[in-house]
Protein backbone atom coordinates (compact mmCIF):
# COMPACT_ATOMS: atom_id res chain seq x y z
CA UNK A 1 0.00 0.00 0.00
CA UNK A 2 1.52 3.29 -1.06
CA UNK A 3 -0.18 6.54 -0.11
CA UNK A 4 1.52 8.61 -2.80
CA UNK A 5 0.12 6.24 -5.44
CA UNK A 6 -3.35 6.77 -4.02
CA UNK A 7 -2.89 10.52 -3.86
CA UNK A 8 -1.68 10.75 -7.44
CA UNK A 9 -4.68 8.78 -8.68
CA UNK A 10 -7.31 10.86 -6.90
CA UNK A 11 -8.01 13.29 -9.80
CA UNK A 12 -8.59 10.40 -12.21
CA UNK A 13 -10.88 8.67 -9.73
CA UNK A 14 -12.83 11.88 -9.14
CA UNK A 15 -13.39 12.15 -12.90
CA UNK A 16 -14.49 8.50 -13.03
CA UNK A 17 -16.70 9.05 -10.01
CA UNK A 18 -18.45 11.97 -11.68
CA UNK A 19 -18.93 10.01 -14.89
CA UNK A 20 -20.36 7.01 -13.00
CA UNK A 21 -22.78 9.33 -11.21
CA UNK A 22 -23.76 11.13 -14.41
CA UNK A 23 -24.25 7.96 -16.45
CA UNK A 24 -26.21 6.36 -13.59
CA UNK A 25 -28.39 9.45 -13.26
CA UNK A 26 -29.22 9.76 -16.96
CA UNK A 27 -29.65 5.99 -17.36
CA UNK A 28 -31.94 5.71 -14.34
CA UNK A 29 -33.98 8.71 -15.48
CA UNK A 30 -34.34 7.13 -18.94
CA UNK A 31 -35.23 3.78 -17.34
CA UNK A 32 -37.93 5.38 -15.18
CA UNK A 33 -39.51 7.07 -18.20
CA UNK A 34 -39.39 3.92 -20.37
CA UNK A 35 -40.54 1.77 -17.46
CA UNK A 36 -43.48 4.01 -16.57
CA UNK A 37 -44.53 4.21 -20.22
CA UNK A 38 -44.38 0.41 -20.59
CA UNK A 39 -46.28 -0.25 -17.40
CA UNK A 40 -48.99 2.28 -18.35
CA UNK A 41 -49.43 0.70 -21.76
CA UNK A 42 -49.59 -2.71 -20.12
CA UNK A 43 -51.97 -1.47 -17.43
CA UNK A 44 -54.45 -0.01 -19.92
CA UNK A 45 -53.92 -3.09 -22.13
CA UNK A 46 -53.44 -0.92 -25.24
CA UNK A 47 -53.88 -3.41 -28.12
CA UNK A 48 -50.76 -4.53 -30.04
CA UNK A 49 -48.41 -2.04 -28.34
CA UNK A 50 -48.79 -3.73 -24.95
CA UNK A 51 -47.80 -7.06 -26.56
CA UNK A 52 -44.75 -5.41 -28.14
CA UNK A 53 -43.73 -3.88 -24.81
CA UNK A 54 -44.17 -7.20 -23.00
CA UNK A 55 -41.82 -8.72 -25.57
CA UNK A 56 -39.31 -5.93 -24.99
CA UNK A 57 -39.46 -6.36 -21.20
CA UNK A 58 -38.81 -10.11 -21.42
CA UNK A 59 -36.01 -9.65 -23.96
CA UNK A 60 -34.24 -6.93 -21.97
CA UNK A 61 -34.67 -8.56 -18.57
CA UNK A 62 -33.40 -11.96 -19.64
CA UNK A 63 -30.18 -11.00 -21.39
CA UNK A 64 -26.94 -9.60 -19.92
CA UNK A 65 -26.11 -5.91 -20.26
CA UNK A 66 -22.67 -6.86 -21.57
CA UNK A 67 -24.11 -8.47 -24.72
CA UNK A 68 -26.54 -5.58 -25.17
CA UNK A 69 -23.63 -3.15 -25.08
CA UNK A 70 -21.59 -5.24 -27.52
CA UNK A 71 -24.50 -5.14 -29.94
CA UNK A 72 -24.82 -1.37 -29.65
CA UNK A 73 -21.12 -0.62 -29.74
CA UNK A 74 -19.65 -3.24 -32.09
CA UNK A 75 -22.45 -4.69 -34.18
CA UNK A 76 -24.63 -1.68 -34.99
CA UNK A 77 -21.88 0.37 -36.69
CA UNK A 78 -21.67 -2.43 -39.29
CA UNK A 79 -25.17 -1.45 -40.49
CA UNK A 80 -24.36 2.24 -40.21
CA UNK A 81 -25.70 3.06 -36.73
CA UNK A 82 -22.66 4.57 -35.14
CA UNK A 83 -22.93 5.91 -31.60
CA UNK A 84 -20.30 7.17 -29.18
CA UNK A 85 -19.44 4.88 -26.26
CA UNK A 86 -21.27 7.20 -23.85
CA UNK A 87 -24.43 7.15 -25.97
CA UNK A 88 -24.22 3.34 -26.16
CA UNK A 89 -23.93 3.25 -22.39
CA UNK A 90 -26.97 5.46 -21.97
CA UNK A 91 -29.04 3.53 -24.50
CA UNK A 92 -27.93 0.17 -23.05
CA UNK A 93 -28.65 1.09 -19.44
CA UNK A 94 -32.02 2.57 -20.40
CA UNK A 95 -32.87 -0.52 -22.45
CA UNK A 96 -32.04 -2.83 -19.54
CA UNK A 97 -33.31 -0.56 -16.76
CA UNK A 98 -36.56 0.29 -18.57
CA UNK A 99 -37.61 -3.35 -18.40
CA UNK A 100 -36.74 -3.65 -14.70
CA UNK A 101 -38.59 -0.41 -13.88
CA UNK A 102 -41.59 -1.55 -15.95
CA UNK A 103 -41.80 -4.71 -13.84
CA UNK A 104 -41.51 -2.66 -10.65
CA UNK A 105 -44.30 -0.26 -11.66
CA UNK A 106 -46.52 -3.08 -12.92
CA UNK A 107 -45.96 -4.96 -9.67
CA UNK A 108 -47.09 -1.87 -7.75
CA UNK A 109 -50.20 -1.38 -9.89
CA UNK A 110 -51.08 -5.06 -9.55
CA UNK A 111 -50.67 -4.93 -5.78
CA UNK A 112 -53.62 -2.60 -5.18
CA UNK A 113 -56.46 -4.15 -3.19
CA UNK A 114 -59.33 -5.02 -5.61
CA UNK A 115 -61.90 -3.39 -3.33
CA UNK A 116 -60.21 -0.02 -3.97
CA UNK A 117 -60.94 -0.36 -7.68
CA UNK A 118 -64.49 -1.58 -6.99
CA UNK A 119 -65.10 1.36 -4.67
CA UNK A 120 -63.87 3.76 -7.36
CA UNK A 121 -66.17 2.21 -9.94
CA UNK A 122 -69.08 2.31 -7.50
CA UNK A 123 -68.84 6.08 -7.14
CA UNK A 124 -68.90 6.38 -10.92
CA UNK A 125 -65.25 6.97 -11.84
CA UNK A 126 -64.27 6.29 -15.43
CA UNK A 127 -61.14 4.36 -16.46
CA UNK A 128 -59.00 7.51 -16.51
CA UNK A 129 -60.21 8.85 -13.18
CA UNK A 130 -59.66 5.44 -11.60
CA UNK A 131 -56.08 5.48 -12.82
CA UNK A 132 -55.48 9.10 -11.81
CA UNK A 133 -56.99 9.08 -8.32
CA UNK A 134 -56.91 5.45 -7.19
CA UNK A 135 -54.41 3.28 -9.05
CA UNK A 136 -51.40 5.59 -9.49
CA UNK A 137 -51.13 7.15 -6.04
CA UNK A 138 -51.31 3.76 -4.35
CA UNK A 139 -49.53 1.80 -7.05
CA UNK A 140 -46.55 4.17 -7.09
CA UNK A 141 -46.06 3.95 -3.33
CA UNK A 142 -46.30 0.14 -3.53
CA UNK A 143 -43.64 0.04 -6.25
CA UNK A 144 -41.10 2.15 -4.33
CA UNK A 145 -39.19 -0.77 -2.74
CA UNK A 146 -38.72 -2.46 -6.12
CA UNK A 147 -37.78 0.87 -7.77
CA UNK A 148 -35.20 1.51 -5.05
CA UNK A 149 -33.66 -1.93 -5.52
CA UNK A 150 -33.45 -1.23 -9.26
CA UNK A 151 -31.70 2.10 -8.70
CA UNK A 152 -28.95 0.36 -6.72
CA UNK A 153 -28.77 -2.44 -9.27
CA UNK A 154 -28.45 -0.05 -12.22
CA UNK A 155 -25.69 1.99 -10.58
CA UNK A 156 -23.74 -1.24 -10.07
CA UNK A 157 -24.40 -2.22 -13.70
CA UNK A 158 -22.58 0.91 -14.90
CA UNK A 159 -19.37 -0.93 -13.94
CA UNK A 160 -19.94 -3.05 -17.06
CA UNK A 161 -19.51 0.12 -19.18
CA UNK A 162 -15.79 -0.47 -18.72
CA UNK A 163 -15.95 -3.06 -21.55
CA UNK A 164 -16.77 -0.39 -24.11
CA UNK A 165 -14.05 1.90 -22.73
CA UNK A 166 -16.22 4.50 -21.03
CA UNK A 167 -13.85 5.98 -18.42
CA UNK A 168 -16.17 5.48 -15.43
CA UNK A 169 -14.89 4.20 -12.07
CA UNK A 170 -14.19 0.57 -12.94
CA UNK A 171 -12.61 1.43 -16.26
CA UNK A 172 -10.45 4.10 -14.60
CA UNK A 173 -9.19 1.60 -12.01
CA UNK A 174 -8.51 -1.16 -14.56
CA UNK A 175 -6.72 1.33 -16.79
CA UNK A 176 -4.48 2.51 -13.96
CA UNK A 177 -3.73 -1.09 -12.96
CA UNK A 178 -2.79 -1.80 -16.56
CA UNK A 179 -0.37 1.13 -16.65
CA UNK A 180 1.22 1.07 -13.18
CA UNK A 181 0.41 -2.45 -11.95
CA UNK A 182 -0.52 -1.23 -8.46
CA UNK A 183 -3.60 -3.37 -8.05
CA UNK A 184 -3.96 -3.06 -4.25
CA UNK A 185 -4.16 0.72 -4.16
CA UNK A 186 -6.43 1.14 -7.16
CA UNK A 187 -8.79 -1.68 -6.18
CA UNK A 188 -9.08 -0.25 -2.67
CA UNK A 189 -9.94 3.15 -4.12
CA UNK A 190 -12.46 1.54 -6.44
CA UNK A 191 -14.22 -0.28 -3.59
CA UNK A 192 -14.27 2.88 -1.48
CA UNK A 193 -15.65 4.92 -4.39
CA UNK A 194 -18.58 2.52 -4.86
CA UNK A 195 -19.15 2.46 -1.10
CA UNK A 196 -19.29 6.29 -1.06
CA UNK A 197 -22.03 6.22 -3.68
CA UNK A 198 -24.01 3.21 -2.59
CA UNK A 199 -23.97 3.14 1.23
CA UNK A 200 -25.57 6.60 1.73
CA UNK A 201 -27.92 5.99 -1.17
CA UNK A 202 -29.17 2.67 0.18
CA UNK A 203 -29.74 4.30 3.59
CA UNK A 204 -31.69 7.17 1.99
CA UNK A 205 -33.74 4.73 -0.07
CA UNK A 206 -34.57 2.64 3.01
CA UNK A 207 -35.84 5.78 4.78
CA UNK A 208 -37.87 6.69 1.70
CA UNK A 209 -39.38 3.20 1.63
CA UNK A 210 -40.50 3.59 5.24
CA UNK A 211 -41.99 7.01 4.54
CA UNK A 212 -44.12 5.97 1.63
CA UNK A 213 -45.27 2.74 3.26
CA UNK A 214 -48.06 4.79 4.86
CA UNK A 215 -49.21 5.65 1.37
CA UNK A 216 -50.62 2.18 0.83
CA UNK A 217 -54.16 1.68 2.02
CA UNK A 218 -55.90 -1.47 2.97
CA UNK A 219 -52.81 -3.39 4.07
CA UNK B 1 -27.95 -16.14 -46.72
CA UNK B 2 -24.20 -15.78 -47.10
CA UNK B 3 -24.21 -12.04 -46.48
CA UNK B 4 -25.77 -12.57 -43.06
CA UNK B 5 -22.70 -14.51 -42.07
CA UNK B 6 -24.31 -17.92 -41.67
CA UNK B 7 -21.23 -19.49 -43.20
CA UNK B 8 -19.11 -18.05 -40.40
CA UNK B 9 -21.25 -19.81 -37.85
CA UNK B 10 -20.81 -23.21 -39.47
CA UNK B 11 -17.39 -22.72 -41.08
CA UNK B 12 -14.74 -25.07 -39.73
CA UNK B 13 -15.51 -26.02 -36.15
CA UNK B 14 -16.84 -22.58 -35.19
CA UNK B 15 -20.21 -23.83 -34.01
CA UNK B 16 -18.67 -26.61 -31.91
CA UNK B 17 -16.32 -24.06 -30.36
CA UNK B 18 -19.23 -21.79 -29.53
CA UNK B 19 -21.06 -24.70 -27.90
CA UNK B 20 -17.87 -25.53 -25.99
CA UNK B 21 -17.82 -21.96 -24.70
CA UNK B 22 -21.46 -22.28 -23.75
CA UNK B 23 -20.61 -25.42 -21.78
CA UNK B 24 -17.90 -23.51 -19.87
CA UNK B 25 -20.47 -20.82 -19.08
CA UNK B 26 -23.02 -23.41 -17.93
CA UNK B 27 -20.73 -25.45 -15.69
CA UNK B 28 -19.38 -22.34 -14.00
CA UNK B 29 -22.93 -21.09 -13.38
CA UNK B 30 -24.12 -24.48 -12.09
CA UNK B 31 -21.14 -25.13 -9.84
CA UNK B 32 -21.26 -21.61 -8.33
CA UNK B 33 -24.99 -22.01 -7.76
CA UNK B 34 -24.63 -25.39 -6.04
CA UNK B 35 -21.81 -24.23 -3.75
CA UNK B 36 -23.46 -20.86 -3.17
CA UNK B 37 -26.85 -22.32 -2.29
CA UNK B 38 -25.38 -24.78 0.21
CA UNK B 39 -23.19 -22.12 1.83
CA UNK B 40 -26.05 -19.61 1.71
CA UNK B 41 -28.39 -22.03 3.50
CA UNK B 42 -25.88 -22.49 6.31
CA UNK B 43 -25.27 -18.73 6.58
CA UNK B 44 -28.99 -18.02 6.47
CA UNK B 45 -29.57 -20.48 9.32
CA UNK B 46 -26.77 -18.90 11.33
CA UNK B 47 -28.32 -15.47 10.78
CA UNK B 48 -31.50 -16.54 12.58
CA UNK B 49 -29.58 -17.48 15.74
CA UNK B 50 -29.47 -15.09 18.66
CA UNK B 51 -25.69 -14.65 18.53
CA UNK B 52 -25.23 -10.91 17.98
CA UNK B 53 -21.56 -10.72 16.86
CA UNK B 54 -22.13 -13.58 14.41
CA UNK B 55 -25.18 -11.85 12.98
CA UNK B 56 -23.28 -8.58 12.55
CA UNK B 57 -20.38 -10.29 10.78
CA UNK B 58 -22.72 -12.13 8.42
CA UNK B 59 -24.70 -8.96 7.76
CA UNK B 60 -21.50 -7.10 6.86
CA UNK B 61 -20.56 -9.96 4.54
CA UNK B 62 -23.94 -9.65 2.82
CA UNK B 63 -23.76 -5.85 2.51
CA UNK B 64 -20.23 -5.99 1.08
CA UNK B 65 -21.30 -8.37 -1.66
CA UNK B 66 -24.44 -6.29 -2.29
CA UNK B 67 -22.67 -2.96 -2.60
CA UNK B 68 -19.64 -3.90 -4.65
CA UNK B 69 -20.44 -4.57 -8.34
CA UNK B 70 -19.74 -8.15 -9.43
CA UNK B 71 -17.20 -6.94 -12.00
CA UNK B 72 -15.20 -5.39 -9.19
CA UNK B 73 -15.53 -8.52 -7.03
CA UNK B 74 -14.12 -10.58 -9.90
CA UNK B 75 -11.13 -8.28 -10.29
CA UNK B 76 -10.55 -8.16 -6.54
CA UNK B 77 -10.21 -11.94 -6.46
CA UNK B 78 -8.31 -12.04 -9.74
CA UNK B 79 -5.60 -9.64 -8.52
CA UNK B 80 -5.56 -10.17 -4.78
CA UNK B 81 -5.56 -13.97 -4.53
CA UNK B 82 -2.28 -14.49 -6.39
CA UNK B 83 -0.49 -11.38 -5.15
CA UNK B 84 -1.45 -11.30 -1.47
CA UNK B 85 -2.31 -14.90 -0.69
CA UNK B 86 0.00 -16.57 -3.20
CA UNK B 87 -2.94 -18.53 -4.49
CA UNK B 88 -2.59 -19.00 -8.23
CA UNK B 89 -5.93 -20.35 -9.31
CA UNK B 90 -6.99 -20.67 -12.95
CA UNK B 91 -9.40 -17.91 -13.98
CA UNK B 92 -12.42 -20.24 -14.13
CA UNK B 93 -11.88 -21.32 -10.52
CA UNK B 94 -11.52 -17.69 -9.43
CA UNK B 95 -14.87 -17.05 -11.11
CA UNK B 96 -16.54 -20.01 -9.35
CA UNK B 97 -15.16 -18.80 -6.02
CA UNK B 98 -16.43 -15.23 -6.50
CA UNK B 99 -19.83 -16.23 -7.87
CA UNK B 100 -20.32 -18.85 -5.12
CA UNK B 101 -19.52 -16.32 -2.37
CA UNK B 102 -21.82 -13.80 -4.03
CA UNK B 103 -24.66 -16.33 -4.37
CA UNK B 104 -24.12 -17.39 -0.75
CA UNK B 105 -24.46 -13.79 0.42
CA UNK B 106 -27.65 -13.16 -1.56
CA UNK B 107 -29.11 -16.56 -0.71
CA UNK B 108 -28.42 -16.21 3.00
CA UNK B 109 -30.81 -13.26 2.99
CA UNK B 110 -33.48 -15.24 1.12
CA UNK B 111 -33.10 -18.19 3.54
CA UNK B 112 -33.21 -15.93 6.58
CA UNK B 113 -36.35 -14.21 5.29
CA UNK B 114 -38.04 -17.54 4.61
CA UNK B 115 -37.02 -19.02 7.97
CA UNK B 116 -38.40 -16.13 9.98
CA UNK B 117 -41.66 -16.20 8.03
CA UNK B 118 -42.36 -19.82 8.97
CA UNK B 119 -45.21 -19.43 11.50
CA UNK B 120 -44.11 -19.23 15.12
CA UNK B 121 -46.37 -22.12 16.24
CA UNK B 122 -44.45 -24.49 13.94
CA UNK B 123 -41.25 -23.72 15.81
CA UNK B 124 -42.94 -24.02 19.18
CA UNK B 125 -44.61 -27.31 18.29
CA UNK B 126 -41.24 -28.66 17.24
CA UNK B 127 -39.67 -27.63 20.52
CA UNK B 128 -42.66 -29.04 22.41
CA UNK B 129 -42.16 -32.53 21.00
CA UNK B 130 -38.55 -32.35 22.12
CA UNK B 131 -36.67 -31.61 18.89
CA UNK B 132 -33.25 -30.07 19.41
CA UNK B 133 -32.12 -27.01 17.48
CA UNK B 134 -30.64 -28.94 14.59
CA UNK B 135 -33.65 -31.26 14.29
CA UNK B 136 -35.93 -28.21 14.32
CA UNK B 137 -34.07 -26.79 11.32
CA UNK B 138 -33.81 -30.10 9.52
CA UNK B 139 -37.39 -31.36 9.91
CA UNK B 140 -39.56 -28.30 10.52
CA UNK B 141 -38.10 -25.00 9.35
CA UNK B 142 -35.96 -25.79 6.29
CA UNK B 143 -38.58 -27.88 4.41
CA UNK B 144 -41.15 -25.11 4.85
CA UNK B 145 -38.68 -22.34 4.08
CA UNK B 146 -37.65 -24.16 0.91
CA UNK B 147 -41.11 -23.81 -0.67
CA UNK B 148 -41.34 -20.18 0.44
CA UNK B 149 -38.01 -19.26 -1.10
CA UNK B 150 -38.28 -21.17 -4.39
CA UNK B 151 -39.31 -18.27 -6.72
CA UNK B 152 -36.59 -16.00 -5.26
CA UNK B 153 -34.05 -18.80 -5.71
CA UNK B 154 -34.95 -19.27 -9.37
CA UNK B 155 -34.65 -15.51 -9.90
CA UNK B 156 -31.23 -15.64 -8.30
CA UNK B 157 -30.30 -18.39 -10.76
CA UNK B 158 -31.27 -16.16 -13.71
CA UNK B 159 -29.02 -13.46 -12.27
CA UNK B 160 -26.14 -15.90 -11.99
CA UNK B 161 -26.58 -16.90 -15.63
CA UNK B 162 -26.55 -13.24 -16.70
CA UNK B 163 -23.53 -12.54 -14.53
CA UNK B 164 -21.53 -15.29 -16.27
CA UNK B 165 -21.28 -12.85 -19.19
CA UNK B 166 -18.59 -11.14 -17.10
CA UNK B 167 -16.35 -14.23 -17.31
CA UNK B 168 -14.65 -12.91 -20.44
CA UNK B 169 -13.32 -9.96 -18.42
CA UNK B 170 -10.95 -12.24 -16.52
CA UNK B 171 -10.19 -14.12 -19.76
CA UNK B 172 -12.16 -17.28 -19.15
CA UNK B 173 -12.88 -18.96 -22.50
CA UNK B 174 -16.62 -18.61 -22.17
CA UNK B 175 -19.16 -18.36 -24.97
CA UNK B 176 -18.67 -14.58 -25.42
CA UNK B 177 -14.89 -14.78 -25.53
CA UNK B 178 -14.98 -17.53 -28.16
CA UNK B 179 -17.61 -15.58 -30.09
CA UNK B 180 -15.28 -12.59 -30.16
CA UNK B 181 -12.39 -14.73 -31.41
CA UNK B 182 -14.55 -16.02 -34.25
CA UNK B 183 -15.66 -12.48 -35.10
CA UNK B 184 -12.11 -11.17 -35.10
CA UNK B 185 -10.75 -14.05 -37.16
CA UNK B 186 -13.41 -13.52 -39.84
CA UNK B 187 -13.84 -9.74 -39.59
CA UNK B 188 -12.13 -9.05 -42.95
CA UNK B 189 -14.13 -11.51 -45.01
CA UNK B 190 -17.49 -11.35 -43.20
CA UNK B 191 -17.98 -7.99 -41.48
CA UNK B 192 -21.67 -8.83 -40.92
CA UNK B 193 -20.83 -12.03 -39.09
CA UNK B 194 -20.68 -10.00 -35.90
CA UNK B 195 -24.49 -9.74 -35.94
CA UNK B 196 -24.97 -13.44 -36.27
CA UNK B 197 -22.45 -14.43 -33.61
CA UNK B 198 -23.66 -11.90 -31.05
CA UNK B 199 -27.22 -12.76 -32.05
CA UNK B 200 -26.63 -16.45 -31.34
CA UNK B 201 -25.06 -15.64 -27.96
CA UNK B 202 -27.91 -13.24 -27.13
CA UNK B 203 -30.35 -16.02 -28.01
CA UNK B 204 -28.48 -18.58 -25.84
CA UNK B 205 -28.75 -16.33 -22.81
CA UNK B 206 -32.36 -15.43 -23.55
CA UNK B 207 -33.49 -19.06 -23.89
CA UNK B 208 -31.92 -20.08 -20.57
CA UNK B 209 -33.07 -17.05 -18.58
CA UNK B 210 -36.52 -16.74 -20.11
CA UNK B 211 -37.36 -20.35 -19.31
CA UNK B 212 -36.09 -19.86 -15.77
CA UNK B 213 -38.19 -16.71 -15.28
CA UNK B 214 -41.28 -18.46 -16.65
CA UNK B 215 -40.65 -21.24 -14.14
CA UNK B 216 -40.27 -18.71 -11.31
CA UNK B 217 -43.57 -17.06 -12.26
CA UNK B 218 -45.33 -20.44 -12.39
CA UNK B 219 -43.98 -21.50 -9.00
CA UNK B 220 -44.95 -18.13 -7.54
CA UNK B 221 -48.54 -18.41 -8.78
CA UNK B 222 -48.78 -22.05 -7.62
CA UNK B 223 -47.58 -20.93 -4.20
CA UNK B 224 -50.32 -18.33 -3.87
CA UNK B 225 -53.09 -20.87 -4.45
Amino acid sequence: MDLTVIQAAIPKFVAGFKLTLWMSFTGILGSLIVGLLCSLVQYFKVPVISKVFTGYVELARNTPLLIQLFFLYYAFPVIGWKMSAETCGFVGLTFLGGSYMAEAFSGGFAGIAPNQIDAGKAIGMNQFQLARYVVFPQGLSLSVPALAANVIFLIKETSIFSVIAIPELTNTALDLIGIYYRSNEYLLMLVIAYAIILIPLSIILTILERRVRYGSFGN
Amino acid sequence: MGHLGTNILFAGNNFQRLLGGLWTTIWIALLSLIIGLILGTILGMLRTLKNRPLRIVLRLYLEFFRIIPTVVLLFLAYYILPRQLNLNLPADQVAVLVFALWVAAEFSDIVRGALISVPQHQRESGLAIGLNHWQLFRYVLLPQALTLELPATINLATRVVKTTSLLMLISVMDVINIGQQIIEANGQTHPNGIFLIYGVIFFFYFIVDYSLSLLAKKVDIAKQH
